[in-house]
């Protein structure tokens, strides 16, 4: 199989929930993790009789989404249904936005990586819609919880711009801390407020026709999204090559077998019979609503990254990796108050916290202590009343016992030695006990420094002042 | 010895109660005991509410007796059983909701509970609201009080018909294409559909939500104007109702309709009209001059093609409105093995014929392939009737027309063939399609004895124009109203 | 007459569409039914509307917007009250097969 002779072009719709406290048309809560049709009410439960009434947090959020990805904001637009029938769909239609959604065209831009160079994706539209309640398949019979049903979602539609899973995952993951950023959406796959369709084909190279596509429902996971992807493309290629026509099919992700399946039933096999919701009057959003939006919008990733290189002197790797994470990029900005080195604090995220982080599986405000301390650490090192190497002891033994920073160095016995008589004094004894070696250096053998200051900071139990040692060492080595 | 209280209009019946003349209770009881007098031959209600309705009228008494008694308080109304009534069965006249029993108030269930007025029991009605005889309810046809081998109208008949036999002083019903106003006419009570969004339809059973309007029933134009006040004004739960204040509708019956300017369009009075209905209104027209009032010619071109557009534009509504009825979360269901079955066998089952016509037709007109040329024709003809009225209004105060073409039609007349069923409400559906307030009175009676209703339609929001010239014409007493032989 | 203007295989898909089910009998009755309305409402087809615009509303533009507060305490026994089938505090239907 020639898999270079051919192109992927994959467009993704990623539906995010978002972070309002109540839903989308009714006042029922949007808590994940309630009971059972806890979070219901007439409304969202399609009682009949019922009507809807918009959350205007939901639309600000969404118009948030839209400024952030550069859209163009609808001025008018009307919220549509959308008919199908499915026991977790109450009203038998989903209210949703068709023919004007409220952010047109816009993109999210990929900083360039190992795997690429920088890329521009295009959206096609943002809008606003409700979600379903969920289906839970039991053994003879399937259960309906309507909590998650009304909860607002943004569909977020790109262009087919994508051409591997890679740049998919690439773009998600962009899309994903940008939703987290703005406190559009707390983008959180697990809970189901993540999910992603994709749409793929493929076409030979050079080809300006795209190919008959597959689309891949309710992915949610990134790797799943890959994994996908990369498994859609082969699979098509290869029915290509054999000489078979890819057929517009929907598809489930399999992710035990590592396939894609046609979805069985013919639920999806449908006509949505699109038309304006007669029970609200359409959505206008004023140029001074916009505004005030723009006025309260939190800082961009791109922006933070701009400002991380020029004005905290990071490089450009440095502040990609700590803004890919909203949390971690404010971790990193409570750490720094008081500190002059602001290097070594990112050094110190990247490294130190983000391996425990990582290590925990917890997100960074339960996985190690409050910003605060690993300032006050970082403070003691500036301060040289610890040295690096004790600071990287005490670290772990402040997120196991969630001491602060004073308090472990102390209790380990880890501060640092800056006594100059202590020092002057274990050097001496290094030397008297080292004369061939003494001899050596002084005939010449610069590599021997590095020994003497070893063995200096081993008479010293590792705690004394590398600086000091250093000026005091070289007096004495010069004689 | 009956006391006949049950026959007061709400203005007399307040006044008598704030004298502590009467009790609201002698008041229900009054009219339960019509009601189980005569309801097993009328079948105006679906779901009589004795008990709670007494409880209702002693609470009323209470308040009566310490003085703090809004208009309605204590005065025994009927409901069409399209309103939600917290813990009281609505069914919408349907198998699919035989028993269901909503967990909340309709808006002006609410605000007619506030007001302390005492419901009597849900009315029959034409089932989810798509009939113009109530003959499409799965709990058999409401009857005419003056004929009873004819039809009450629909599709609010049972509330028509309460009110004209006297088993209740006022009533509730909906109005989608005409199903206030035809009952009103047909049975000769006075009932209004106010402007689209005046009153709110939170908690009203949905037909075609961008045409249902709420509306009251009443013997006279002065108790339906006092109804409606109570019912109108802003509901934060209906995003298409209207801010604007609510005017004291009855502070609006002057009693004068000099210089009023009224229209007669002339595509209302047509070939195939009873004789008997066109002679009626012109000599009620000739009675608004005798009051001081103009009349003008105007034209409403697109009249022909109301129907039309309101069956396209009113069943694609209903196609989704009613897509919730699927045995899961309430109402039947048919057991089944897949859900897509369940669905099917349940719907089949629980919608009558005439509602599963409407879905059928409604589903076409929005498919794939053929939205264009149906239901988004139907809502660009709506445009054109909208204009007409507009057009219109630059002439006249407000537009005088029959209600229906004929007067109460024989039970079966029409059931046979659906289209001759919604040609009856040829008169009322552009009212619906403009969101115009809309008013029948009645004006008189045809060789047989059954109501002729007069139609007083009004620009958006002219509600206290169309009842003032209503009053007045009520008030010159040029028609003798006659009880229904029931 | 015209050719009617819905065939029994299309009265089918809209059938399943409404989720509907339909006996042979019924089908045809309703075919008859629709293709007397179709043909009456054929007559819109005299206007020219092409430079007219739809009426989907007749009320005011510009929606209402609540709040974002939550106002529903839970009640999850309520809104089970009418459950047809139930299990626990879910509502039960047949298995769903995707």
């Amino acid at each position: 199989m020639n898999r270079d002779a051919y192109e992927a072009v994959i467009g993704l719709e990623v539906h995010t929930h978002l972070l309002t406290k109540s839903k989308l048309f009714c006042g029922c809560s949007t808590t994940f993790g309630a009971g059972p049709n806890e979070n219901v009410c007439p409304v969202c439960m399609g009682m009949p009789g019922v009507l809807p009434v918009l959350n205007r947090r939901a639309v600000e959020l969404a118009i948030r989404m839209g400024l952030a990805a550069h859209c163009e904001i609808t001025a008018y637009s009307i919220f549509d249904r959308k008919s199908y029938f499915y026991p977790d769909l109450p009203k038998g239609y989903q209210i949703s936005q068709y023919e004007t959604p409220i952010c047109k065209g816009g993109y999210i831009d990929l900083p360039a990586s190992g795997n690429g160079e920088a890329r521009r994706i295009h959206l096609t539209r943002i809008h606003i819609e409700e979600d379903a309640g969920k289906n839970i398949h039991a053994e003879n019979s399937s259960l309906v919880d309507f909590n998650r049903s009304g909860v607002p979602l943004v569909e977020i539609v790109s262009e087919p711009d994508l051409r591997s899973a890679d740049e998919a995952g690439a773009y998600l993951r962009q899309l994903r801390a940008i939703l987290r950023y703005v406190e559009a959406s707390d983008g959180k796959m697990e809970e189901g407020s993540f999910r992603c369709d994709c749409n793929v084909s493929v076409r030979k190279r050079g080809a300006t026709e795209y190919g008959v596509k597959t689309e891949i429902k309710n992915l949610n996971s990134f790797r799943f999204v890959e994994d996908a992807i990369e498994y859609e493309i082969g699979r098509q290629i290869e029915l290509i090559e054999s000489g078979g026509k890819v057929p517009q099919e929907t598809h489930l992700w399999d992710p035990a077998r590592k396939e894609t399946r046609p979805m069985r039933s013919k639920e999806y096999a449908n006509d949505y019979r699109y038309f304006p919701e007669p029970d609200l009057p359409p959505l206008v959003v004023t140029p001074a609503m916009v505004e005030n939006v723009r006025a309260t919008m939190p800082e961009l990733p791109a922006a933070r990254r701009d400002r991380y290189v020029k004005e905290l002197g990071l490089t450009d790797y440095e502040a990609g990796v700590l803004i890919a994470d909203r949390e971690v990029a404010d971790y990193f900005e409570a750490t720094l108050p008081g500190l002059k080195n602001r290097k070594s604090a990112a050094n110190w995220v990247m490294t130190e916290v983000l391996r425990v982080v990582h290590d925990s599986g917890k997100p960074i405000g339960e996985a190690v202590p409050p910003p605060a301390e690993v300032g006050m650490l970082l403070h003691m090192i500036e301060e040289q009343k610890v040295s690096l190497n004790a600071a990287k002891t005490a670290f772990p033994a402040m997120v196991k016992s969630g001491k602060g920073a004073a308090a472990v160095i102390a209790e380990l016995g880890l501060a640092q030695v800056s006594d100059e008589g202590a020092i002057a004094a274990a050097i001496d004894k290094v030397l008297a006990a080292e004369p061939d070696k003494l001899a050596e250096y002084r005939a010449g053998r610069d590599k021997l420094y590095g020994f003497f200051v070893g063995a200096v900071m081993k008479a010293m139990g590792g705690k004394a002042n590398p600086k000091m040692i250093n000026d005091l060492l070289r007096a004495k080595l010069a004689g | 010895m009956p006391s006949e209280l049950n026959k007061l209009t709400i203005a007399e019946a307040a006044a008598r109660l704030r004298k502590r003349d009467i009790s609201a209770r002698e008041l229900t009881r009054d009219c339960l005991d019509r009601i189980a007098a005569i309801d097993r031959k009328l079948n105006a209600f679906i779901t009589v509410c004795d008990t709670d309705a007494l409880a209702q009228a002693d609470a009323a008494d209470k308040r009566l007796a310490s003085g703090d008694a809004p208009a309605l308080c204590g005065i025994p109304l009927g409901i069409k059983d399209i309103y939600a009534t917290a813990g009281v069965r609505t069914t919408c006249a349907s198998r699919i909701l035989e028993n269901f029993v909503p967990p909340f108030d309709a808006t002006v269930i609410e605000r007619l509970r506030a007001d302390g007025a005492v419901f009597v029991g849900k009315t029959n009605m034409d089932e989810f609201a798509m009939g113009s005889s109530t003959e499409n309810s799965a709990f058999g046809p409401t009857l005419n009080p003056h004929d009873l081998s004819r039809v009450a109208g629909g599709s609010s008949g049972g509330s028509a018909a309460a009110v004209a036999a006297h088993e209740c002083l006022g009533a509730l019903g909906t109005d989608t294409g005409g199903s206030i106003r035809e009952p009103a006419s047909f049975c000769g009570v006075v009932g209004i559909k106010p402007t689209y969004s005046r009153v709110s339809r939170y908690g009203v059973v949905a037909y075609a939500s961008s045409l249902d309007q709420v509306g009251p029933f009443a013997k006279s134009v002065r108790d339906a104007a006092i109804i409606l006040r109570t019912l109108a004004g802003v509901d934060p739960r209906d995003s298409t109702c209207s801010a604007r204040a609510v005017p004291d509708y009855a502070a609006a019956l002057t009693g004068d309709a000099k210089g009023l300017r009224i229209g007669v369009p002339r595509e209302y009075f047509v070939e195939g009209m009873q004789p008997e209905v066109e002679q009626s209104i012109r000599a009620a027209l000739k009675n608004f001059q005798s009051l001081g009032a103009s009349l003008v010619d105007i034209s409403l071109p697109h009249t022909g093609y109301a129907i039309a557009a309101y069956y396209l534009v009113a069943t694609a509504e209903a196609s989704a409105n009613l897509a919730r009825y699927d045995g899961i979360r309430y109402g039947l269901r048919v057991g089944a093995d897949d859900h897509i079955a369940l669905y099917q066998s349940t719907r089949a089952k629980g919608f009558g014929a005439e509602v599963k016509r409407r879905i059928m037709l409604g589903t076409f007109a929005l498919s794939a392939g053929y939205y264009d040329a149906y239901y988004l024709k139907g809502q660009k003809v709506r445009t054109l009737i909208r204009n007409d009225f507009e057009r219109a209004f630059e002439k006249c105060d407000l537009i005088v027309t029959p209600v229906a073409p004929t007067t109460a039609f024989k039970l079966g007349e029409k059931t046979a063939d659906p289209l001759t069923m919604y040609l009856s409400d040829i008169f009322t559906i552009s009212v619906n399609l403009a969101g115009l307030p809309g008013m029948s009175i009645p004006v008189g009676y045809d060789a047989n004895n059954l109501p002729i209703g007069m139609q007083l339609i009004g620009p958006p929001f002219s509600e206290e124009t169309i009842l003032r010239a209503g009053d007045a014409w009520e008030r010159a007493g040029a028609l003798k109203p006659r009880q229904p032989a029931i | 007459m015209a050719e009617s203007k819905i065939t029994l295989e299309q009265v089918r898909h809209v059938a399943l569409l409404a989720r509907l089910e339909l006996t042979p009998a019924e089908e045809e009755r309703m075919r008859a039914d629709m293709a007397e309305m179709l043909d009456y409402v054929d007559k819109l087809a005299e206007l020219d509307t092409a430079n007219v615009a739809p009426t989907a509303q007749v009320g005011e533009a510009g929606t209402p917007m609540r709040d974002d507060e939550r106002t529903n305490p839970p009640a999850a026994e309520a809104m089970l009250a009418n459950a047809p089938s139930r299990d626990r505090n879910y509502f039960k239907v047949p298995k769903i097969i995707e």
